[in-house]
């Protein structure tokens, strides 16, 4: 009797604490945000470093009371996939989010991903927002997808003029890895490169994206001599051996990408041969970050124990998909309604020092406000940090 | 020309013992190791944290590597592989067991190395330019000469030591081993962890040129395979025969044939296929297995 006593207690307990539990989760209903990307393989930094903005984001918004969207406070839920860089799985992942009921989503990371999930989106009511550069995505009558930063065929111009116009280039080569990512970039920076009146000596050296040397890779292209060597849509992975082995084998030009890149990999992968290496990031070099952004660093450094360069353009997207939503919070449920307000919208800039706008942009590039007004900051690396070289804006 | 030579001969060395513990371990168990990428990265990172982290002479941080893929290599295949190869006759048992250890192996290094790629001071420094006809870091003719040494030392500890004539006497016949005395359960996980610390070896070395990061494993363990399949599964002279040609031809291709992008691969992968229908055993291997 007494054992059936304690039994029943003890389910009474755990009955009451689980309601207990679920009145203090119920105190804020939860906004799901989700992220379709690539979390391992040679790409992982790409996604992990979107996926742990958008964490950290979250944990500091839940840490502080949550978000106010209309009359109700969310809490923000993260829900992630790891799409493996497959378009197969980026697709399985944006079903699953359509099967959550989410309607919005950062990510895929790359092009083949993002021009695969659109059917899924457009057909599900959900707003994505790709790190991918094709123009179709954005381009009507396709409507759901938002570039989630700066594209290389907005950042190349602008970096190879003020290169030509400033240090004197006369002649650029390319070198992608053999990916449709890289690739496409290339070609974009060819475009570019050929309407700037630079000469393009060497364009079709191109790489396994697995390769661990680039000495044997990158001999044919220091032959050409080029005044500066564009290491196309790089991952960060790569970077750093590339510039170590085109320094080793001689090469005293510039080197830029249109990617982001993190400080300390290319410290710890290319040393003092980075230097003068041009790349662009987001707003936390010194004279840029807000204290929201170094506080942002701060949390993601405590959360994840190192920061990640890469997450200085990739703290945006979430923020986007809040501030609009907050604008019209009919957007919640109905992404008819988010992109009706995309138009006007506009927000201060927490991440950047001044009075930086949130607001979209694209019209020049996609005919329609298609793209997120991410600081274009080009960088350049020197003794282990960057250093802003300019920063423009895109229309 | 020169420089096509110098870099075939770098490539070589270094493929060659990335393939010399694959191919030791498939010579004494019959195990296609699909983790045998994953060992070489955790033996880079290891050398990673203890020569580039916490600045431990870079020999001391390169043994610590060996030694630690050793033991795990000891580990896997006692509580693992062992047991596995003693219920299932099946071969695509162990197969399905080592990409599970790879699996495994790609989130540990995740959780512990996270995802960046990691790279450590350089060795030596200085490039050696003969009139600008061959180009080449000292610090990887240095490491050309460290894998070259490793691969002689090797292949003398099979040749010449107890346990290399047991383990050459386990992976010619299993069952004659046993009746001759030898222990096979414990040379078996003495070859595996001889194998891992190969991998172990290798990655510490390479992590010197290449740096390390977490998505090297797969695609490591795709070109070891190819190196063993040119020579001949569990033929260790196939293996370093594999491993040399493999990086002429990498050097070749990327010097020739750069113009017309990335083929060589392609190429490679062709000629692999027509060369594996004429002889499936490879350059070295036995047709009876």
């Amino acid at each position: 009797m007494k054992r059936r006593t304690a039994m029943k207690s003890a389910v009474a307990a755990i009955a009451l604490s689980a309601i207990g539990a679920s009145a203090a989760w119920a105190e804020n209903p939860t906004l799901k945000i989700g992220f379709v990307g690539v979390t391992s393989g040679p790409a992982a930094a790409w996604g992990i470093s979107n996926q742990r903005s958008m964490e950290t984001r979250a944990a500091w918004i839940n840490e502080t009371g949550g978000y106010t969207i209309g009359d109700t406070t969310y809490d923000i839920e993260i829900v992630s996939f790891d799409d493996q860089k497959d378009p197969k799985r980026a697709i399985a992942g944006m079903e699953k989010m359509a099967q959550e009921g989410i309607h919005y989503v950062v990510g895929p990371n790359v092009d083949d991903g993002a021009a695969a999930v659109r059917p899924v989106a457009e057909a599900n009511g959900i707003m994505y927002f790709p790190y991918a550069f094709p123009k179709e995505l954005y381009t009507a009558p396709a409507s759901n997808a938002v570039l989630g930063m700066v594209a290389n065929y907005q950042s190349g111009p602008a970096i190879y003029k003020y290169l030509r116009d400033e240090k004197g280039v006369k002649t650029v080569a390319f070198v992608a890895a053999n990916e449709s990512d890289p690739l496409s970039q290339r070609d974009g920076g060819i475009e570019a490169a050929n309407a700037l009146g630079l000469e393009v000596v060497s364009d079709n050296v191109t790489y396994q994206v697995d390769t661990t040397d680039f000495t044997p890779v990158l001999t044919p292209v220091m032959r050409t001599m080029p005044d500066l060597l564009v290491l196309s849509g790089v991952s960060p992975a790569n970077a750093p051996q590339l510039i170590r082995s085109a320094r080793e084998l001689g090469f005293q030009g510039f080197i830029s990408t249109e990617t982001a890149q993190d400080a300390q990999v290319l410290r710890e992968g290319a040393g003092d041969l980075a230097n003068g290496f041009i790349s662009v990031g987001g707003a936390s070099t010194p004279e840029l970050a807000s204290d929201a952004m170094k506080e942002f660093v701060d949390r993601y450094t405590k959360m994840f124990g190192e920061y990640n360069d890469e997450s200085n353009t990739k703290v945006y997207a979430l923020e986007y998909i809040l501030e609009t939503l907050k604008a019209n919070p009919a957007g919640i449920d109905d992404v008819k309604a988010f992109q009706a307000t995309m138009d006007a919208f506009e927000a201060p800039n927490p991440y950047m020092k001044g009075d930086a706008k949130l607001r979209y942009v694209g019209s020049t590039s996609f005919g329609q406000k298609r793209q997120v007004a991410v600081p274009l900051v080009v960088n350049v690396y020197q003794d282990g940090a960057f250093e802003t070289l300019f920063v423009a804006e895109v229309d | 020309m020169e420089q096509i030579l110098a870099n075939g001969v770098y490539l070589g060395s270094q493929y060659a013992m990335i393939a010399l513990g694959l191919t030791l371990i498939f010579a004494l168990m019959n195990v296609l190791n699909f983790a045998h990428g994953q060992m070489y990265v955790l033996g880079g990172f290891v050398t990673y944290t203890f020569y580039g982290q916490l600045g431990l002479p870079f020999v001391v941080a390169l043994l610590i590597s060996c030694v630690t893929l050793a033991i795990l290599g000891a580990l896997i295949e006692k509580f693992l592989f062992a047991p596995v190869i003693k219920r299932s006759a099946r071969d695509e048992s162990t197969m399905l067991l080592a990409a599970g250890i790879a699996f495994l192996l790609d989130a540990i290094i995740l959780l512990v190395f996270g995802e960046k790629q990691r790279g450590v001071p350089k060795i030596v420094n200085g490039v050696f330019n003969w009139d600008f006809r061959l180009i080449m870091p000292y610090d990887r003719i240095l490491i050309c000469v460290l894998a070259i040494l490793s691969i002689v030392g090797f292949i003398a500890f099979m040749q010449y030591s107890k346990t290399g004539r047991a383990l050459r006497a386990l992976a010619q016949d299993r069952v004659a081993a046993q009746l001759m005395g030898v222990n096979v359960d414990r040379y078996s996980m003495i070859g595996f962890a001889l194998g891992a610390m190969l991998a172990g070896l290798v990655g510490g070395l390479l992590v010197t040129i290449t740096g390390i990061n977490l998505g090297m494993g797969g695609p490591t363990s795709i070109k070891a395979f190819m190196m063993v399949m040119i020579g001949g599964a569990g033929v260790i002279s196939g293996a370093i025969a594999g491993g040399i040609i493999l990086g002429f031809l990498e050097a070749i291709g990327l010097a020739v044939l750069s113009q017309y992008g990335d083929i060589t691969y392609l190429l490679i992968f062709i000629s692999l296929m027509i060369f594996l229908a004429i002889r499936p055993q490879g350059l070295m291997g036995k047709p009876w297995g």
